[in-house]
């Protein structure tokens, strides 16, 4: 695919501050936006640079801010994610772009034993405000270790703050606020969204980071999704409204911290939930929020807390995708369950 | 195309390397021996039998007063090493990494390092603490199990101690580059970064890594590996066909291996390599060919995988006796000037022992606290339960 080349000056000054941009253009300019912010904003990754990343996501980047601050690095992860350990603690603030969900693992001793405990271990003497962008989840058919939904396991570190955007103005906001953040981030980007469009005011006042959002209101059950799956959960919610149900979306957007208060809200309101997610269900975000909801609205549930997630399985040969993936149908289906229990 | 095997061995013409004076092969092959001598390319200043000597690339113009404080360093770090030791042995440390044997690696390295330059410590690096101004006492929270370190990294320019083998190596490789990217390389007033690791960490990929990311961004940073021939119960010959400082020149950088038991040796070369760094020609790679004559850990038992012979030989070596055989000599120390460094040296144990002794344990909210710079809502539920929980027994504590 072509990467056209973006022109600064339109990009500092966009004609109008409401724009329709797609996930991936949102980004791009949440980074560009960041980077002229503070000049210790450095990128960091595999093909970032001349190519802007294998989604173009830092499209126009290195171009603009040179090849000091848009780093092509060397091929391993550790690497990327090690060394952008000592820059943080010189003062810079790394944005390490991993390429694909499924290549994070190499890196992952590295999040895991220093970039989580760094804070912890010295008690606040070393700060680590990077941010590590996951493209992640399924659905574009693609070959093994390229549609993976590793993020609980970086849920499960202490340590470690973890969200994921759903939508363009997300997108727009929320890699700032990650940037912004002080405690090493997380970031997943929902691949396959990348390039589904949406209203971006970048004049607005956007939320916190570390807070879920109700996007749909509803009174019949509860769906909460992150990422990818909020897409398909609200196609659901328009779906069940045809036929007169009506289903209330969370977006969940921080995974670590959880903010369920509103979550909570929902299902004393509603009675029912229904968790929406890629990942495999076993000790996963989706079994930590039916066992914080049982505990916390253990008297407002009419049924038990149903997920629709992918299999307990690797992730399979791509031509199984569709049956792998939670779509409307099994959102759905579960929906019928949880009002028929 | 060259021969694989062109890539894995010395060439055929190049000087006998380390492997030249390997005791018998099958001790080693049944892995009770470690490599003793260093080989043609060692680096040599002061001999175990305290005598100058010359090297045609690396020397150093060294006062009395300053190997006297070298002297003093090695004598005051062993003397720390050895009564941590005995505190885990009284049961007041959980566990000690004994740094025995390995003092003039460590103070040569430590005493050419400038206050700007930054260190990367693995977990024995005891004695490069000391040449940061660590006090000692701060080493001691760590092995008792208060807490995880507890000097201020940027401030000391002094990592905290890193148990993940490798880790900081890539870690070192990070900040040389903030450093270069800084504008600080390049004259003599530049800074330089030091990393430490061991002979075992070599096969880490992580080190890999680092040898990589140094060498490619033209990084400030010495790769300092202690190689103490031992990686718990594993000789060097399982980590490397090749002698660890030829390494480097797979990266394309140089690899010097020095005689990590001669201080003047080591800080010849450590003091060269970090200009070198500073004016913009690192990475480097030095292997300071040293011996680790107590235990991995006071919970290791070397009886098991090595021979006691090898140690007796090695003591022939000390790092300490030379240079105090070298001090008489040259008429540069008297008796006073010995008596005195052992009086610091008892001093300096018995303030050690009475800090350790009296150590508190550190408060239940410790757990939870400085998980995160900017906190977390849920991890502030679960501390004030747990508080809540604690404060539920007799007394407030239970």
């Amino acid at each position: 695919m072509a990467a056209p080349t973006m022109d600064r000056s339109t990009a500092a000054a966009p004609a109008s501050p409401v724009q329709t941009l797609t996930i991936s253009k949102a980004l791009n300019l949440g980074l560009r936006a960041s980077m002229e912010a503070d000049p210790k904003v450095i990128m960091m990754g595999e093909d970032i640079g001349k190519l802007g990343g294998v989604f173009r996501i830092t499209d126009g980047l290195q171009k603009d801010f040179g090849e000091q601050r848009v780093l092509d690095t060397p091929l391993a992860e550790s690497g990327i994610i090690g060394t952008a350990v000592g820059l943080a603690i010189r003062g810079y603030r790394p944005v390490c772009e991993i390429q694909f969900d499924g290549f994070i693992f190499p890196g992952f001793d590295q999040i895991v034993s220093q970039v989580a405990k760094l804070h912890y271990r010295t008690q606040g003497k070393i700060k680590l405000p990077m941010v590590i962008r996951v493209p992640f989840g399924g659905g574009i058919g693609a070959v093994e270790h390229h549609s993976e939904s590793p993020e609980s396991y970086f849920a499960h570190t202490a340590g470690l703050k973890v969200v994921s955007c759903s939508n363009p103005s997300d997108a727009y906001w929320m890699i700032q606020q990650a940037i912004d953040c002080d405690d090493p981030v997380l970031f997943f980007e929902p691949k396959r969204r990348y390039y589904e469009k949406g209203e971006v005011d970048t004049t607005a006042t956007p939320g916190e980071l570390f807070e879920s959002r109700v996007l749909r209101s509803g009174t019949d059950a509860t769906l909460v999704a992150y990422g990818p799956m909020v897409r398909t959960s609200l196609d659901a919610a328009a779906a069940a409204a045809e036929d007169g149900t009506s289903l209330e979306v969370i977006d969940l957007r921080t995974l670590s911290p959880l903010d369920l208060a509103p979550v909570y809200d929902s299902v004393r309101r509603t009675g029912r939930l229904i968790v929406v997610s890629e990942a495999p269900s076993e000790s996963s975000i989706s079994s930590e929020i039916a066992a914080k909801v049982q505990q916390e609205c253990f008297y407002s549930l009419q049924a038990p807390v149903l997920r629709v997630t992918g299999f307990d399985t690797p992730y399979p040969p791509s031509k199984l995708e569709e049956e792998f993936l939670p779509d409307l149908d099994r959102v759905l289906h579960a929906v019928d369950r949880s009002l028929a229990w | 195309m060259s021969s694989p095997e062109q890539w894995t061995h010395p060439e055929p013409d190049a000087a006998p390397a380390a492997t030249a004076a390997k005791p018998t092969a099958e001790q080693v092959i049944a892995g009770l021996r470690a490599t003793d001598e260093g080989g043609a390319d060692l680096v040599q200043l002061l001999t175990p039998e305290g005598e100058r000597v010359s090297h045609p690339d690396f020397d150093i113009d060294i006062t009395a007063e300053e190997l006297r404080g070298l002297y003093r360093d090695m004598v005051l770090i062993r003397r720390v090493d050895r009564e941590a030791n005995a505190l885990q042995r009284k049961g007041q440390l959980g566990i000690w990494v004994p740094l025995l044997g390995q003092e003039a690696a460590q103070i040569g390295a430590g005493r050419a390092m400038r206050q700007t330059d930054m260190a990367f410590p693995s977990y024995r690096e005891h004695g490069i603490a000391w040449t940061r101004g660590i006090n000692p006492t701060e080493l001691l929270g760590i092995f008792r199990g208060t807490d995880q370190g507890t000097w201020d990294p940027v401030e000391k320019r002094f990592h905290p101690y890193t148990i993940v083998i490798g880790n900081q190596v890539l870690n070192a490789a990070g900040y040389a580059m903030g450093q270069k990217f800084d504008g600080k390389v390049g004259d003599d007033e530049g800074e330089a970064t030091m990393c430490f690791f061991g002979d075992g960490a070599t096969s880490q990929g992580d080190v890999h890594e680092g040898f990589v990311w140094a060498a490619v961004y033209d990084a400030p940073l010495v790769f300092f590996c202690q190689n103490n021939q031992w990686a718990i119960s594993e000789p060097t010959e399982r980590q490397s066909r090749l002698p660890l400082y030829q390494r480097a020149r797979g990266y394309g950088f140089p690899g010097i291996r020095v005689d990590g038991n001669d201080v003047l040796a080591t800080l010849a070369v450590t003091k060269w390599a970090l200009d070198e760094c500073r004016h913009g020609n690192g990475p480097i790679l030095i292997e300071a060919f040293t011996y680790r004559m107590d235990a991995h850990t006071t919970s290791d038992d070397p009886s098991r995988y090595r021979l006691s012979d090898e140690l007796e030989m090695w003591k022939l070596k000390d790092p300490i006796e030379r240079v105090k055989v070298y001090l008489v000599r040259q008429q540069w120390a008297d008796h006073d000037f010995f008596d005195g460094v052992e009086a610091e040296a008892d001093k300096l144990g018995e303030e050690l022992r009475e800090f350790c002794t009296n150590m508190p344990d550190p408060p239940a909210e410790r757990i939870f606290s400085n998980v995160y710079a900017e906190g977390s809502p849920v991890l502030d539920a679960q501390r004030d339960e747990f508080l809540d929980y604690v404060s539920g027994f007799a007394g407030g504590e239970h």
